[in-house]
């Protein structure tokens, strides 16, 4: 053999082997690791998480619906939404309490109050928020706050796979239904909703989207053929819905009028001020497709620009959006989870970072997730940022799993035969191959990215104890004991709650900032916060619903790291004022009203 | 991957054709080329069909710097490119991974192939095949392949059938794909009494772009194909045979592993089989 051939076939054999060398380091380096977790997970990482619903007094057990019997053959894959946590203090006592939908029909929801003291309590039956789910009326899909009256507590929108609900909040001591003053459309199957003032006029606006077409109703199917007509180029999907407030009560639905047309099968939505116009754009997060971004011309239209801004070119399964300033540079990026399954689909997740020196209307997003190692989730769904350890940087909190049964037994191969077929095959549900008790991408690991303020976020959810394998949908973040840690809270389909008690280094200090609207919305959505420490910026905006089905503390927290001091904090408010505030006391939670 | 082009021998200059007939005959090396690229910039440009275009021509770059270099390191002389192009577009369209590495690591892998796993004098499997085969069992964490629909209508699918189905007819090699795309179809009807499943769930995949790069491009390689006509209609009868197999197994992946076994092994016996009737026309 020539030396030539020999050259050749030593190349050979070390191509092959470099992804099996390259894995092999990589779990040895990963197992050295965990057999030193406990010990450092603290010192190593700031952080670490205690699972304690039970201890916390939640007994929380989701339950999914049964749909029309044409579908038994694939219900665990259809009906596997609807668990869904949405954080808030609807009784204005200063501590985090959150409401979690079910959707088995009849199955109660429940609002958790902080008992101030680690303990919750389910008040849902004394304040009227639990017996919303019937065949009739449709089930919980997701619920999101917003004090859309500005009388001060937080109100709350129910959406479903049926009539979305709205209902009023009495002081914290009751809630009355509104839904048929305000409007709202007969059934949505939606999976979406958030609050915001798309025009700044001080009032919430609603923006509700679904997911199958508001003309199925999944308890009473006409024709099978109501799935998705493509894998990734799907238009057949549930219309979407802008509400804009009137301020009695009522909403007129405007989105055709201002220009949000779109029948994507939307998953997830997020409102954020990404061009600094003072006003939120919108970004839809969609399955079987394509994402959108709606760009927001001063409240008077939106226009389209998914394509021309990079992030509505490559169609994957939009699950979840959630907006951070991971790199503390005063802009946000958007993480937008999809489907990754071993040997037979890797989308990857979607990190959307703003190209540098593109702003305005010219910004344009590059997908960094595969360079920052947030691409790989499993099948994702919920996320949220939220500095864990107070180390000054966003961290991401990831949840997926998609249907757990059979742990041995999978449905991939079937499922992958159907999703390639032409739109004729996947739109009907009769040709979809039966389940049949298999998993699908069930049992996963939950991801928990630390990020390291230089580009690169670290996967540590073994190490810091997040170690469930439930179905997980949705995550939300708060500070629940009001001691500057975020805690997460995660929904899990047909799952218990779970949540997560975070303890942190005591090192590192936070602030944390309570906004209440005066001229703005009462709720202070939009409102946009820079704190300025150590030659460093970073930027929250108040939300009113991220993530999947999620919605996280609408307070804003800020980890410092070991900073001695704040410079200064500036807030511009939906109102459009700039307020600037001086050195602000560390470790301490600051209330802090528009000022007239 | 379809490496037409190499199937394309000098045959007779004796016919006089104007340039547009010999730019569509099967004696332009770069008429597949061009035809695929044509495919992907239209299925890219409507439907972003691809990861990203540097996902893509990094695969491309790859695949035509490492034939270049094993070509001037083994033989000493400067290849033609049309080939490693082929294989490098194959790639970029039929893996899908987040990261880079998998596109540069496949295409290096499939045109390294070519120079190091041979049988008397010929390389055994289609570069692209092999190299995806061997990707989806060693890195399976990080590559999958192109499952998906190419929109949502039935016009891409179309367009992509006719203009693969004049490229295989114009290099003469369309029986192979009938051939394939029959036993397809009939033991999709086959396998629902396996299953139990619809005749449409079984026949779907053949309806995806993967499939269509596959039938068009791949099992029509006259590089790895044996020679008779016949036997090229059997062989790829019996892909479609071990891929049912497979595919009763719930084999993701069964097209291209089906191909990956059968093709070799047809190549290793038509070797035998030839040798020994040259053993017996000298004796």
């Amino acid at each position: 053999m020539s030396k030539a051939r020999l050259f050749a076939g030593v190349l050979f054999v070390s191509l092959l082997a470099a992804p099996v060398v390259y894995k092999h380091v990589l779990a040895h380096r990963q197992s050295q690791e965990r057999a030193n977790q406990d010990a450092t997970a603290l010192t190593n990482y700031g952080f670490r998480f205690t699972e304690c619903a039970k201890a916390s007094g939640i007994r929380f057990q989701h339950t999914a619906p049964k749909l029309d019997p044409k579908l038994n053959h694939i219900m665990e894959q259809i009906a596997s939404m609807g668990a869904a946590v949405s954080v808030v203090d609807f009784d204005r006592d200063g501590w985090a309490d959150f409401y979690v939908t079910n959707s088995g029909e009849h199955a109660r929801n429940a609002l958790y109050r902080n008992m101030h003291d680690g303990t919750f309590r389910d008040v849902a039956e004394e304040v009227g928020l639990a017996d919303v789910n019937s065949p009739e009326t449709g089930v919980s899909m997701g619920a999101v706050w917003g004090d859309y009256d500005n009388d001060g507590y937080e109100d709350v929108l129910i959406y479903k796979w049926g009539k979305p609900e709205l209902y009023h909040n009495d002081r914290g001591k009751h809630f009355t239904r509104v839904t048929d003053t305000a409007g709202l459309p007969p059934w949505v199957n939606a999976n979406t909703a958030i609050w915001f003032d798309y025009d700044n006029d001080g009032k919430l606006d609603l923006f509700l989207a679904g997911y199958y077409p508001e003309d199925v109703n999944l308890w009473h199917l006409k024709t099978t053929k109501m799935m998705p007509e493509s894998f990734e180029y799907a238009q057949n999907g549930g219309r979407k819905y802008l509400f804009h407030n009137l301020g009695n009560g009522c909403f007129e639905e405007v989105s055709e009028k201002l220009g949000i047309q779109s029948r994507r099968w939307a998953l997830a939505a997020v409102a954020a001020d990404f061009r600094d116009t003072g006003y939120p754009d919108l970004f839809i997060a969609n399955d079987y497709g394509v994402s959108e971004l709606y760009l927001n011309h001063e409240g008077k239209y939106f226009l389209e620009a998914g394509k021309a801004t990079g992030v509505g070119y490559a169609p994957k399964s939009g699950m979840t959006a959630s907006v951070g300033d991971i790199l503390n540079q005063g802009r946000y990026g958007i993480f937008v989870t999809n489907i990754s399954e071993e040997g037979v689909l890797v989308q990857g997740n979607n990190l959307w970072m703003p190209q540098q020196g593109a702003s305005g209307d010219g910004i344009k997003f590059e997908n960094v997730a595969n360079a920052m190692g947030v691409e790989l989730g499993g099948w994702s769904f919920g996320a949220q940022f939220g500095d864990l350890n107070n180390d000054g940087f966003l961290d991401l909190y990831q949840v997926n799993g998609n249907v757990s049964l059979d742990p041995d037994r999978s449905y991939w191969y079937d499922y992958s035969k159907v999703a390639g077929g032409n739109r004729a095959i996947i739109s009907d549900a009769a040709n979809w191959p039966p389940l049949k008790g298999r998993s699908l991408s069930g049992y996963q690991q939950k991801r928990v990215w630390i990020n390291d303020g230089a580009g690169e976020f670290k996967e540590v959810a073994q190490l810091v104890g997040v170690t469930d394998r439930f179905d997980g949908r949705s995550v939300a973040l708060a500070d629940f004991s009001n001691t500057g840690a975020l805690d997460a809270v995660v929904a899990n389909q047909k799952g218990p709650l779970l949540l997560y008690k975070n303890r942190v280094d005591p090192r590192n200090k936070w602030i944390e900032f309570n906004l209440i609207g005066r001229s703005s919305n009462r709720s202070a959505i939009g409102a946009d916060v820079r704190v300025f420490w150590n030659n460093q910026q970073q930027r929250q905006e108040v939300s009113g619903g991220s993530g999947f089905c999620a919605q996280n503390q609408r307070r804003l927290h800020f980890g410092l790291g070991r900073a001695a001091a704040v410079d200064k904090v500036e807030i511009r408010w939906p109102s459009g004022r700039v307020q600037t505030i001086s050195s602000p006391g560390l470790n301490q939670v600051h209330n802090i009203e528009e000022p007239q | 991957m379809i490496a037409c082009a190499d199937a394309v021998t000098a045959r007779s200059g004796s016919l006089r054709i104007g340039p547009v007939a010999r730019f569509f005959s099967g004696e332009n090396r770069y008429l597949p080329p061009i035809l695929i690229t044509l495919i992907l910039l239209a299925g890219n440009l409507s439907f972003g069909l691809l990861d990203s275009f540097s996902r893509t021509a990094l695969a491309i770059a790859t695949s035509m710097a490492f034939e270049i270099a094993l070509t001037l390191l083994i033989y000493r002389r400067f290849p033609h490119l049309a080939s490693a192009y082929i294989t490098g577009i194959s790639v970029g369209i039929l893996i899908r991974s987040p990261a880079f590495w998998p596109y540069a690591l496949c295409s290096a892998i499939a045109i390294t192939s070519k120079y190091v796993v041979r049988w008397r004098g010929r390389h055994l499997w289609n570069p692209s095949n092999f190299a995806i085969s061997a990707m989806l069992l060693i890195a399976p964490e990080y590559v999958a392949t192109l499952m998906i629909q190419w929109g949502n209508t039935v016009w891409p699918m179309l367009i992509i059938w006719v203009l693969g189905a004049s490229i295989v007819y114009c290099v003469k090699r369309f029986h192979i794909t009938a051939t394939y795309v029959a036993c397809f179809v009939i033991l999709s009807f086959a396998r629902t009494f396996f299953t139990g499943h619809s005749f449409l769930a079984e026949v779907a995949p053949i309806t995806g772009p993967m499939y269509q790069l596959f039938i068009f491009f791949m099992i029509t390689d006259p590089k790895t194909t044996v020679k008779a006509r016949w036997a090229q209609c059997v062989v790829v009868a019996l892909v479609a045979v071990v891929e049912m197999i497979l595919r009763l197994a719930e084999n993701v992946h069964a097209p291209f592993y089906a191909l990956a076994i059968v093709g070799p092994v047809a190549l290793v016996i038509e070797s035998a089989v030839s040798k020994k009737q040259i053993r017996g026309t000298q004796a």
